[in-house]
């Protein structure tokens, strides 16, 4: 199974690298939601022999994560009407260069984990590292509060991989506590951006130090 | 099939086919754009008209203005002969044959910039400065693909990297072949000037790159930089066709076609890529050039793990 | 016979600037009598090196010379002949550039005192080469540490050539502290001087002193070398040096480090993996941000330097390889990466030494050494044009000349250690060619910059509208510096065996050195592709040419987008050529801008200016060196210029000394 495993665990991690290295929103949210439609057929791959309620959680992720989520997304960046991130904190290559130096780490990292005999030489878990470096990233160097969502978004889609390792042993209680961390999360997001893009008419967050009188 | 005829298909082929290539991408483009587009064979018209033409030279060049469009052409020439089309045989093929490889193209790029520095314009200067980034950034890509196949096929020729294991290696390892298999199309894209890197069409001296290096060429040195442009393209083609299409059918015979159907399938695939996509911001470049280094990066770190 | 050839060579030619002390400084008698016995002892020594590479004979001569049982002990082995190669060529070659470079009756102040100093020079290095004990390689490195110093510092009423002295000064003063260091280590590992003791009473290295003894060898040999972060020298050394001084700078000073490294690992025959990764990863480091620096500068000796630099880089991957090697148990790496190591050296001491004979003549010629004052000097210098270009296609790495045969070699190392998947393998070193096409592609942006900005285009200044073509007698060493870069790429199995002794004598454990060289790199195939590269070329400019002739041929202006006034400065200059490799690698360089202020109402002239100063230099360590001279300002209250204080320091000094125990 692991050789259709590895194609789809590539993209993911590729996606990664689109998310950090290009400046327009539309696009990121694109390939975040992408990253999320494999994420959720990839337990199909890794258990497979799931049964009726495994199939209703895939097929609920996919939607959340695939197409309700950027669809939510991208209403709220029409409403606030940005296209484009233009000057992050730190610049696109380096980015994708520091993107790149943490997925090696998390490479070199995932040896030295205690994990169980079958998922040591799965990418699965430098992978999910990786996407939650990534998130990480975006979420402290991006100016514009979307794509501080976005990073966040990217985060939890690193840890909803690694919780896929735990399918076996806990199949419900991960997938939902996850999912419903997400939508609250993105729910608070939204609303914040409301009133941030309100108060500010603009979503740059460097404006939110004006508050600390 | 015995080697004799096969090196004779291989050189009949890499001398006839390449101005097709780009008559093929033209109309995929003009196809695109909903117009008829020209024939299928104007780049050999144009050919044949250039080397009939007369030649204006600028007064400010030295022999190294002539010597760029030789260089570039006999190059090219030698590189293809390393390039195995069909199994694993070349016309030369020795151990370490794809580092001279490489480095017949470096040679080649070297006097391309050199001959558009020759003319003392500030057009040319720039597609040059462009041209020398760019190729900083698609080497590491190209060599790094190169250990890839290395790996994989356990030899160091390049007609026996890309040869008859392939497709064995495709179910192996088919992540890191993907893998190479995207950086290296991104390596074609930019050293044969495409869309997203540079537009071939542009009339803007300012956007171009390749276009703008051989602005002040004209004539039969002209035909010479436009016939050593389309064997470069035949040559990284073949490249893209060896490792996506690794089919050998137990008849010669039937592999030939195959390959020349592989090289126009290649051939438009790029010239959809071109209509669909707009040309990057000059900026954004180095960008997508590190990601085709990162990713050929990622099939090495896949198969060493 | 070859020692006794090797041993009378070093002497004459370390004793030739002497006699044209006697001479009058008016007078050029003095050069032409120091410039025949520099070439006699040169020929000697190259005659000597021939005839062991033939014969493989050779015999140490040893002497008793001082007392207290210090001896001369020299031999020549393969390491030592590969490495007095570059001495005696360049110093042969550079002298006779001397005599168009330098004439005596143009240089009067400091004409006689430089050709001394070149002639001890030489022969310094021949002696470090053939030193068989810690003693002599000790003095021979200082007699070449000071004669460069002096070299350097030639044209001393300039300040830059005095604050370039200075660092160079202090630099070479850490080294030679590493290396007593180091020769103490090994005096005390091994109980004697002599240089060979080492490998033969082997058990008394314990692993710490191993250790101890490599780190100081990469830091004093690494200073000589200049490896990135210790080459803060190099750059302003070799750019304010006379060319022909740098050129021997270049292309055989840098080289005594390679060889004291070469040498000091060869005598540990159990090297732990981490010393090869570490001269690996060092190796490409220097090359890439060598390279990198070499773009960005506008200073054409500066931009040479730093490309010293990026080619020591790839000496050290070859040697690094052949350390990983050794530590691994695979010969096939040893055999590699030696041989690209030792070739390495061999070619860039040739095209290093005719890229700064070029630059010489472009000085000679125009009296600049700034990139953006030249331009258009092909048609008036077309030799020196040619030289140029076909040092910087060597350079480079570029098929059909020399320098791509040893990458070749270091290239298929590094591939074999990714490759062969069954016995311990270090497959990261794979990395490290991605990390060499990177080192040739911005070495290609480099020279087509450097030969570009020089040579092609229009004049951009009166500097090079008024420049004139350099005399023979500095033309003729370019010649045939030229030659030897296209012989050796086309015909490398010529080196083969001198390349094989010096494998042999590095690591005498490896078997059939010789037959497993040429079945792991097919050299013949090198030769046959060169050859056919050339003829390929030559068929090809034939064509053209026939059909120019066929056809009409006009001539007209470069066509300026319609301009109605170009002029020159509208040229693509090397800056702007430069400006976005700089910019991504500008994390590295930290290149600085001087951009004009906006104006109030009326316009004003003013410039613009951006430059690539020494990071490493200007950042790290001229603020360190500036802390730790405040840090000592507070020991100043010592020092209170009274007498009276001083005695009592004295007699302070003498009660403790007195009630030492």
């Amino acid at each position: 199974m692991s050789q259709f495993l590895d194609p789809l665990l590539i993209m993911a991690l590729a996606l990664n690298f689109v998310a950090l290295g290009v400046s327009r929103i539309r696009a990121v949210i694109n390939a975040i939601a992408l990253q999320g439609f494999l994420l959720g057929i990839i337990p199909l791959f890794l258990h497979p022999d799931i049964d009726i309620r495994g199939i209703v959680l895939v097929a609920v992720t996919i939607a959340l994560k695939g197409f309700v989520i950027p669809a939510f997304l991208v209403h709220a960046m029409r409403g606030a009407d940005i296209q484009h991130e233009v000057n992050p904190v730190v610049n696109f290559m380096s980015s994708v260069l520091l993107g790149a130096i943490g997925t090696g780490l998390a490479l070199a990292f995932s040896y030295t984990l205690p994990l169980l005999e079958e998922h040591t030489n799965l990418l699965l878990v430098p992978v999910a590292l990786s996407t939650v470096w990534a998130g990480f990233l975006m979420l402290t160097t991006r100016k514009k509060a979307i794509n501080q969502v976005l990073g966040y978004l990217l985060l939890e889609n690193g840890i909803f991989l690694f919780g896929l390792l735990l399918l076996d042993a806990i199949p419900f209680l991960v997938e939902v506590g996850v999912l419903l961390d997400l939508f609250t999360a993105v729910f608070v997001m939204g609303i914040i951006i409301y009133h941030i893009s309100r108060e500010f008419s603009s979503i740059g967050t460097e404006n939110l130090s004006e508050l600390k009188e | 099939m015995n080697t004799l005829v096969n090196n004779t298909i291989h050189i009949l082929l890499a001398v006839l086919l390449p101005p097709l290539l780009l008559g093929v991408i033209n109309r995929t483009k003009a196809i695109f754009a909903g117009r008829n587009g020209p024939p299928l064979l104007q780049p050999y018209y144009d050919l044949i008209r250039l080397f009939q033409k007369g030649s204006v030279f600028s007064t400010t060049t030295t022999w190294v203005f002539r010597a760029g469009p030789v260089v570039g052409l006999v190059t090219a020439a030698i590189a293809v002969l390393f390039v195995p089309l069909v199994n694993s045989t070349a016309p030369i093929s020795f151990k370490g044959d794809m580092i001279l490889f490489a480095y017949l193209l470096g040679l080649s790029r070297f006097f391309t910039t050199s001959a558009a520095l020759d003319t003392g314009s500030p057009f040319e200067g720039m597609g040059a400065a462009r041209e020398v980034t760019f190729a900083c950034l698609a080497e590491p890509a190209l060599f790094m693909g190169l250990l890839v196949l290395a790996r994989l096929s356990g030899r160091l020729e390049l007609a026996r990297m890309l040869g008859d294991s392939m497709a064995s290696n495709w179910t192996t390892s088919g992540a890191a072949l993907a893998l190479v298999l995207l950086s290296w199309f991104i390596v074609l894209l930019v050293e044969n000037c495409r869309i997203p890197f540079d537009d071939p069409n542009t009339h803007l001296e300012l956007t171009m790159i390749h276009e703008v290096m051989v602005l002040d060429h004209s004539g039969p040195a002209l035909g010479m930089i436009l016939y050593g442009a389309a064997l470069k393209l035949f040559i990284f083609g073949a490249l893209i066709v060896r490792l996506a299409f690794p089919i050998t059918t137990s008849s010669a015979w039937l592999d030939w076609p195959i390959f020349v159907l592989g090289m126009l399938i290649v051939t438009v695939v790029i010239g959809i890529v071109e209509s669909t996509t707009a040309r990057l911001k000059m900026t954004h470049i180095p960008i997508l050039l590190v990601a085709s280094c990162l990713l050929s990066g990622f099939g090495i770190i896949l198969l060493v793990r | 016979m070859s020692e006794w050839l090797v041993l009378m060579g070093a002497v004459i030619v370390g004793a030739s600037g002497f006699p044209g002390l006697l001479f009058r400084r008016s007078a050029l008698a003095g050069q032409w009598l120091t410039t025949l016995l520099a070439v006699f002892g040169a020929g000697l020594g190259l005659m000597g090196v021939c005839w062991f590479v033939r014969t493989g004979e050779t015999h140490a001569i040893v002497r008793d010379w001082l007392p207290q049982g210090i001896r001369l002990n020299v031999a020549v082995d393969g390491l030592s002949a590969i490495f007095l190669v570059p001495v005696f060529l360049i110093s042969l070659l550079g002298s006779i550039y001397g005599l168009g470079y330098w004439k005596q009756t143009e240089h009067q102040e400091n004409g006689r005192a430089l050709r001394l100093f070149y002639g001890l020079l030489a022969g310094s290095m021949a002696f470090i080469v053939l030193a068989r004990n810690g003693y002599l390689f000790l003095f021979a490195w200082e007699i070449m540490a000071l004669s460069a110093f002096f070299l350097v510092t030639t044209e001393d009423d300039k300040p830059d050539v005095r604050e370039a002295g200075w660092i160079y000064l202090v630099a070479t003063r850490m080294a030679t502290v590493f290396l007593f260091a180091l020769f103490a280590l090994l005096h005390t590992a091994s109980g004697s001087f002599k240089l060979f003791a080492l490998t033969e009473s082997n058990s008394n290295v314990t692993p710490g002193m191993a250790t101890a003894i490599f780190l100081l060898a990469l830091g004093g040999f690494g200073i000589k070398m200049g490896i990135m972060p210790l080459h803060v020298w190099l750059p302003s050394a070799h750019a304010t040096a006379p060319s022909h001084v740098s050129a021997i700078m270049s292309g055989v000073i840098l080289k005594m480090g390679v060889y004291g490294l070469v040498r000091v690992t060869s005598l540990l025959p159990n090297p732990p993996l981490a010393w090869g990764a570490i001269v690996l990863a060092l190796g490409a480091v220097s090359g890439v941000l060598g390279v990198a620096l070499a773009v960005g500068q506008r200073d054409l000796k500066r931009l040479l330097a730093y490309s010293s630099i990026e080619n020591i880089g790839i000496i050290m991957m070859g040697l690094g390889l052949a350390l990983i090697g050794r530590s691994l148990g695979r010969p096939d790496w040893v055999i590699l990466g030696m041989a690209g190591c030792l070739l390495h050296v061999c070619n860039h001491a040739l095209f290093k030494g005719l890229m700064f004979f070029c630059a010489g003549s472009v000085i000679h010629g125009t009296g600049t050494r700034e990139i953006d004052s030249l331009g258009g000097l092909a048609k008036l210098m077309p030799w020196t044009a040619l030289c140029f270009i076909i040092g910087s296609v060597a350079i480079c790495g570029l098929p059909p000349l020399n320098s791509f045969v040893s990458e070749f070699f270091i290239y298929l190392g590094l591939f074999d250690t990714l490759v062969d998947t069954s016995k311990p393998s270090f497959a990261v070193a794979g990395l490290a060619a991605a990390a060499l096409a990177l080192i040739g592609a911005l070495a290609v942006a480099c020279f087509v910059k450097a030969y570009g900005a020089v040579f092609l285009g229009t004049a951009r200044s009166e500097h090079s509208r008024h420049a004139h073509e350099s005399p023979l007698s500095m033309l003729g060493p370019m010649g045939v510096l030229a030659g030897g870069c296209l012989v050796i790429g086309l015909a490398p199995s010529l080196i083969a065996p001198a390349l094989v002794s010096g494998i042999v004598t590095w690591a005498p454990n490896v078997a059939d050195v010789g037959g497993r060289l040429a079945a792991l790199a097919p050299l013949p195939w090198i030769s046959i592709m060169g050859c056919g590269l050339v003829a390929g070329l030559w068929l090809g400019w034939s064509v053209l040419s026939s059909r120019l002739r066929s056809n009409v041929v006009e001539h007209a202006s470069t066509w300026g987008c319609g301009y109605i006034a170009p002029n020159t400065r509208m040229q693509y200059t090397s800056s702007s050529f430069a400006q976005m490799l700089v910019d991504l690698f500008a994390w590295a360089l930290h290149p600085r801008t001087h951009r004009p202020t906006p104006f109030p109402l009326f316009p004003q002239q003013t410039d613009f200016r951006t430059e690539v100063p020494d990071v490493m230099l200007d950042q790290a360590m001229l603020p360190t060196f500036h802390f730790v001279a405040r840090l000592f300002t507070w020991l100043r209250f010592l020092q209170q210029g009274n007498v009276q204080i001083y005695l009592l320091y004295i007699f302070l000094v003498l009660v403790a000394l007195l009630l030492w125990p």
